[in-house]
C-alpha cells in the first residue's frame, strides 16, 4: 500500500512541470558551483602542492557542494511537500485516500517515501558530481559517502516537516511558507550557543558534511522524522476518526 | 424475510462550532435498496454522508457499514464502501485506465482480479472508448463517470454518491440515473439529491433532512400516502423557507 501511494506520489510531482523546472535550475545552480569550485582549486592547487596538511580535493569541492545543497533542500523541499496533502485537499482529491482502508500511518509514509524518492534523485545526481572528482584526482570516497548519507537524512528531516505543515494547512501556499519558516528558524539555532545548537539539523549535518560519522547525528535525524511525521499520522488519525 | 443490513448509522451529530450542522440522525439501508437523501442546500446531506463514508468523525453517534463499526474497524468497513463526493476526487494528470487502477489498489483489489474489475467498472460506465484519455481533457459528465467508476470498480457493498447529477445535460443524466438503478441490484445505494423527482425514479426508500435534522423516513408509498409526494415534501420542508428546485 505504501509502495502504491509512493509511486502515485512520484509521478504527480513528475508531470508537474513546476518540478522539472525547479531540478534543472537545481542541476544548474550545482553544476555551475561545482565548476567554479573546481576552478578555484586547481588555481591554487600548486600552492596546496607545498603545504604539509594540504586540503584534498574532496572536502575543497565535495564538502561545500553538498553544503549548498543543503541549503537549497532546505528552501526546495517545502515547494514539493506542499502537493502532498494540502494541494490534495484543495484539488479535493484527498476525499479519495481519507475514505480509502488505508490507515493514516499507511498514507502518511507512503507520501514521505514517494518525497524522499525525489530528493534522493536530487542528492544522487549531486553525488555523482562529486564522484567526477574521482576521474582526476584519488577522490575521498568515505567522505563522499559521508555527505551523501547527511544529504539523505537532511532531506529526511525536512521531507517528514513539511509533510506535517502540509497536513495541518488548508491551503499549499501556507503550507509551504509554514514549514520554510520553521526550516530557516532551524537552521538559525545553529548559529544559537548550548543546547539549542543541538536542536538545529544543520549542526548535525555540518558534523557529517566534515566527513565525522556519528551515531549521535543519526539518532538525531531519525527522532526528528519519527517526531513529525507521528505528529502527522496522530493529526490525520483525529480527523479520520481514530483511523 | 427481510434482506440483510449494509449500512446503519444511529444518532449521528456533527456541529461547526455552536451550529449542529447534523442533528442526531439515524438511517439504515438493506441490500439491493436505493435510498434517497432528500434535503435543501444546507440541509446536511453532504455532511451525513462524508460521516457515513468515514471522511469525517461524527461528534457522537455511530456509523456500522456490513456489520463493521467504522470507528472501530475502518480498515473493514470502508473496504466495503464506494463513494462519490459532490466533486468527483480525480487527479487530473492520470489516465483514466491509470486513476481507476489506482482506486482499485487502495481499496486492496487482489492483482489476478484488476483488469477484469477494470473493464467491468468502465462497461458499466461507459467509458470503454476512454481509458487512455487524460481526465484533464475529459467533459464534466465524463468526469462524473469516472468518479462512479472509482466508487464502484472493488464492487462494493454501499455505494455513497453525493448529487451525482448536479451540472449535467439531460442525457447524461438519465444514463447517470439508469447507471443508479442498475447499482442498485447488486449493490445498496445511497443517492443524496434536492432533486424530488429523482428520488421518485430511482429510489425505493427515501430520508429527509431539513436544517440536519431527518423529518421523514420511510418508503416513497408511505410519503404519498400521507398525500401526493411533492405536497408532502414541500409540507415536511414548509418550515425551510425555500422550495426545492
Amino acid at each position: 500500500m505504501i509502495r502504491i501511494l509512493a509511486r502515485k506520489d512520484l509521478h504527480t510531482l513528475f508531470s508537474a512541470p513546476s518540478t522539472w523546472m525547479m531540478l534543472a535550475l537545481l542541476q544548474f545552480i550545482l553544476g555551475w558551483f561545482f565548476l567554479a569550485r573546481l576552478d578555484d582549486y586547481l588555481q591554487v592547487q600548486t600552492q596546496l602542492a607545498q603545504m604539509d596538511d594540504a586540503p584534498g580535493a574532496t572536502i575543497s569541492i565535495a564538502a561545500p557542494l553538498a553544503n549548498l545543497l543543503a541549503l537549497l533542500l532546505m528552501m526546495l523541499t517545502p515547494l514539493f511537500s506542499m502537493r502532498l496533502i494540502a494541494e490534495e485537499r484543495r484539488n479535493q482529491t484527498w476525499l479519495l485516500l481519507s475514505t480509502s482502508p488505508l490507515s493514516s500511518a499507511q498514507i502518511v509514509l507512503g507520501k514521505f517515501a514517494g518525497l524522499l524518492a525525489l530528493l534522493s534523485l536530487v542528492i544522487l545526481a549531486a553525488v555523482a558530481m562529486m564522484a567526477l572528482l574521482a576521474l582526476g584526482t584519488a577522490a575521498d570516497a568515505g567522505l563522499i559517502l559521508c555527505n551523501l548519507l547527511g544529504l539523505w537524512l537532511l532531506a529526511a528531516a525536512y521531507a517528514a516537516l513539511g509533510l506535517y505543515f502540509s497536513a495541518i494547512s488548508r491551503q499549499p501556499v501556507v503550507a509551504a511558507f509554514t514549514a520554510l519558516a520553521v526550516s530557516v528558524a532551524l537552521w538559525l539555532l545553529e548559529m544559537a550557543g548550548g543546547t539549542l545548537r543541538a536542536l538545529s539539523p544543520n549542526t548535525h549535518f555540518q558534523n557529517l558534511n566534515s566527513g565525522l560519522l556519528s551515531s549521535a547525528d543519526i539518532v538525531y535525524f531519525i527522532l526528528f522524522c519519527v517526531f513529525f511525521l507521528l505528529l502527522t499520522i496522530h493529526h490525520l488519525r483525529r480527523e479520520r476518526g481514530g483511523h | 424475510m427481510p434482506a440483510p443490513t449494509t449500512l446503519s448509522a444511529r444518532n449521528l451529530v456533527c456541529s461547526h462550532g455552536r451550529h449542529r450542522v447534523v442533528d442526531d440522525v439515524s438511517l439504515e439501508l438493506r441490500r439491493g435498496e436505493v435510498l434517497g437523501l432528500l434535503g435543501h442546500n444546507g440541509a446536511g446531506k453532504s455532511t451525513t454522508l462524508m460521516m457515513l463514508s468515514g471522511a469525517l468523525q461524527p461528534d457522537s453517534g455511530k456509523v456500522e457499514v456490513c456489520d463493521f463499526d467504522l470507528s472501530r474497524r475502518p480498515d473493514l468497513g470502508k473496504a466495503c464502501l464506494g463513494f462519490l463526493p459532490e466533486h468527483p476526487p480525480l487527479y487530473r494528470d492520470m489516465r483514466v485506465d491509470d486513476q481507476l487502477l489506482f482506486a482499485a489498489r487502495l481499496h486492496k483489489l487482489d492483482k489476478t482480479h484488476l483488469s477484469e474489475h477494470l473493464e467491468l467498472a468502465k462497461r458499466r460506465c461507459g467509458l470503454l472508448d476512454h481509458g487512455r484519455r487524460l481526465i484533464g481533457d475529459l467533459s464534466k459528465g465524463y468526469q462524473q463517470r469516472v468518479g462512479i467508476a472509482q466508487a464502484i470498480i472493488h464492487r462494493p457493498a454501499v455505494v455513497i454518491l453525493d448529487e451525482p447529477t448536479v451540472g449535467l445535460d439531460p442525457a447524461q443524466i438519465r444514463d447517470i440515473r439508469d447507471l443508479i438503478c442498475e447499482l442498485g441490484d447488486s449493490s445498496s445505494v445511497i443517492l443524496s439529491t434536492h432533486l424530488l423527482h429523482e428520488v421518485e425514479q430511482v429510489c425505493d426508500r427515501a430520508v429527509i433532512l431539513r436544517e440536519g435534522r431527518a423529518i421523514f423516513n420511510g418508503t416513497l408509498d408511505e410519503l404519498r400516502a400521507q398525500s401526493d409526494i411533492e405536497s408532502s415534501f414541500l409540507r415536511l420542508n414548509a418550515d425551510a423557507g425555500s422550495t426545492p428546485t
